[in-house]
């Protein structure tokens, strides 16, 4: 039987069972654990502390209020952390599903203000354009083997371009990835990356590229990591940027380097604003990508009345409320993926059956992951060995 | 282990089946058993544009021999011969529609075939069943290798290599080459690829009086059938495949190279339904150490574990 600790508010949570137990429970008796306790208790334990699909994320230090902020939507954030009674250890526990995968930071409140900090006590990080944010890797969850540098693996080369654009004006970077053993007798399938920096420095993407090259799984491909200028106005659905794309980079890199060009060797890609960019420029230039890979596309739309996301995503949902009344097929293949702690689920769930319609084989993989590169980064392994199969079958060493 | 099947020529040589990546010593002592006074030659046209890369080989051999160059060769076919690089890419397309047909009928069966062996019930009236479901797989895998076969010989009877110029030019150069050449090494790599070459250059006649000692996907291509594999694929259930009619050189054995990290083993159900499927033939586990040796008329060394009877 669980032991319930009396109820010193409505939120205290249930620690019965969980190692934190004994603490709580001599606390709240007028026994509060001392610091030499509280060391021990932390000497060698991995925090935030997994016990089944229950949580106890833990805060260590004075403060006037700490809270929980993460980025799950339909949680409610900012939830005060409780404090141990006579000690400066806070602690909550959450209720998370296997396989779920969380990033938050603690707002620590203290006289005069407050500072948003990482949890000291947790190694797990996973960084973005902002910064970092720690992470909880709840029962089920593992970093991927193959999102993991491996030294016995052989390196791909990045090569930074700068592109002219007559359509843009000026030029655009572009960096190119180059796969181990890069032949130029032997013509290569693209891959095009929009926020292809972010992907290299959050998602991991070239060392995804190197593992999954090397086991075979895709192709040995080279990779255009675009840049954006504005990312605002290029990848709201912008005409000029699709046509950039098409008519400028694609023909300038196909020059440049041995590809192939048939459409199923060319995928095209992006998260959040990028996933629209990726869309709408198929939706212009049909067929001329194989295979597009979506991830927790920005797909705002509304059935009536307004999208409720405001008004920057206005040409957004104009796009996609159009696609939506006349979809055409746009693809031979599809791949699209979304956190199910991410508001843009619904979005999502709803572009699915939109782009079926049209015969396109589409595959569509939900994670209880928000909206971050990791996330994203856990899903290449599934979106680009289905959409650039690797000779696995094939090759025997 | 059979020794009946598969179109053994009498007059056909040793081989030598080593474990993937073998050791520089092992190789270099199962060359020097057989090649007597001869010269040795390499094929490692299953790595493609990295077939020159084969300095681990020739360090081996002390710099001894020469690499038969098949890719390369066959490049300058395709570069030479527009027509018939035409009509192989043709005949590839072929063989990737067969590919996927069989496949969607694989699935279906070999689903089926597990659900049945996982089913609890009366034996007598079970076990008939999952054995007619075991024959559906095999008749199956027959048809396909007989599909591939006949897909070959119409591609063969459409474009004649041999009246070719390009293609009987190189298969002179190489006959030459390989005048004394007494034994002949074969990486592994790409299968198919590598099958495609040395059929282009008729090797399997120009080999056949010949030592061979092959490894990886080199191994797979002297059984009667080149079985696919791969139990963790990142899509798909990960049915072994008939992939292609090898040359069968070896009889009565289906190498699988990397066994132990391409199959889980130590799924007992999973590994008994794949050595039960290519009964009669013995699907030899090939990892790393591995040796296995026909001497023309017998199998008279085999040290590797066969698929179901593995510790």
């Amino acid at each position: 039987m669980r032991w319930a600790p009396e109820r010193a508010s409505p939120q205290t949570p249930d620690v019965g069972g969980l190692a934190i137990e004994p603490f709580v429970r001599r606390a709240l008796e007028g026994d509060s654990p001392t610091t030499g306790e509280i060391d021990a208790f932390l000497e060698g334990r991995t925090v935030p502390i997994v016990e089944g699909t229950r949580v106890t994320i833990l805060f260590r230090g004075s403060a006037d209020d700490v809270r929980l902020r993460h980025w799950v939507f339909g949680l409610p954030t900012a939830n005060s952390l409780h404090r141990i009674r006579g000690t400066e250890l806070w602690y909550d526990v959450l209720e998370l599903p296997e396989g779920s995968r969380v990033e938050y930071k603690f707002e620590v409140v203290r006289t005069g203000g407050s500072e948003w900090l990482r949890d000291p006590l947790n190694p797990h990080l996973a960084r973005d354009p902002f910064g970092a944010n720690s992470v909880i890797q709840a029962a089920g969850y593992a970093v991927p083997d193959w999102a993991v540098e491996d030294p016995s693996v052989r390196q791909g080369t990045l090569e930074e371009r700068r592109f002219r654009s007559r359509i843009l004006g000026g030029t655009r970077k572009v960096t190119i990835y180059r796969p181990a053993r890069f032949r130029p007798s032997r013509s290569y399938p693209l891959l095009l990356v929009h926020d292809g920096g972010d992907y290299l420095a959050y998602a991991g993407l070239k060392t995804v590229l190197d593992n999954l090259i090397q086991r075979l799984e895709i192709p040995g491909l080279v990779a255009a990591l675009m840049h954006p200028h504005d990312r605002m106005e290029q990848y709201r659905g912008s005409e000029a940027h699709s046509r950039y794309l098409v008519e400028e980079l694609v023909p300038d890199l196909e020059h440049m380097l041995p590809l192939r060009t048939a459409p199923e060797s060319r995928v095209l890609m992006g998260a959040s604003l990028g996933a629209v960019a990726t869309l709408s420029t198929a939706v212009r230039y049909p067929d001329t990508f194989g295979g597009l890979l979506l991830q927790s596309g920005s797909f705002a739309f509304s059935d009536i009345g307004g999208h409720g996301r405001g008004p920057v995503f206005d040409p957004i949902a104009d796009f996609v409320n159009d696609y939506r009344r006349a979809p055409t097929a746009v693809a031979r293949r599809i791949f699209v993926s979304c956190g199910i702690y991410e508001s843009l689920i619904y979005e999502n769930r709803s572009l699915v059956p939109v782009l079926e319609r049209t015969g396109m084989n589409v595959r569509f993989v939900e994670s209880r992951d928000g909206h971050n590169w990791e996330n994203w980064r856990d899903r290449l392994r599934m979106g680009l060995s289905w959409l650039l199969p690797g000779p696995l079958w094939l090759v025997y060493d | 282990m059979s020794e009946a099947s598969g179109p053994v020529s009498e007059a056909s040589g040793p081989v030598v089946l080593l474990g993937s990546h073998p050791d520089v010593g092992d190789f270099r002592h199962q060359v020097d058993r057989f090649r007597g006074d001869g010269g040795v030659a390499w094929i490692t046209a299953g790595r493609q544009e990295w077939e020159d890369e084969d300095g681990a080989i020739r360090d081996a051999l002390d710099g001894e021999g020469f690499n038969l160059r098949l890719y390369a060769r066959g490049e300058e076919v395709w570069s030479r011969d527009p027509e018939l690089a035409d009509a192989h890419r043709a005949h590839q397309r072929r063989l990737r529609l067969l590919r996927r047909a069989y496949n969607l009928r694989l699935q279906r069966l070999m689903d089926g075939w597990a659900r049945m062996a996982a089913m609890v019930g009366d034996a007598r009236v079970l076990d008939p069943e999952r054995e007619a479901a075991l024959d559906d797989v095999r008749r199956l895998d027959e048809h396909h290798l007989r599909r591939i076969e006949e897909a070959r010989r119409a591609f063969e009877a459409e474009v004649h290599f041999g009246e070719r110029d390009a293609v009987r030019e190189i298969r002179a150069q190489l006959a030459e080459r390989l005048d004394h050449v007494r034994v002949v090494a074969m990486a592994g790599g790409h299968v198919p690829v590598l099958l495609n070459r040395l059929r282009l250059f008729d090797m399997p006649r120009l080999l056949t009086s010949r030592t061979l000692v092959a490894w990886g996907g080199g191994t797979m291509v002297l059984a009667r059938r080149v079985v696919l594999f791969h139990d963790s694929p990142p899509w798909g259930p990960g049915h072994a495949e008939v992939g292609e009619a090898g040359l069968g050189r070896v009889p009565g054995v289906i190498p699988l190279p990397s066994a132990s990290r391409r199959l889980r083993l130590d799924d007992a159900d999973r590994v008994d339904r794949m050595a039960r499927r290519f009964e009669p033939d013995d699907c030899l586990l090939m990892d790393h150490g591995a040796r296995a040796e026909w001497d023309g008329h017998r199998w008279t060394a085999v040290e590797a574990a066969r698929l179901g009877e593995h510790a």
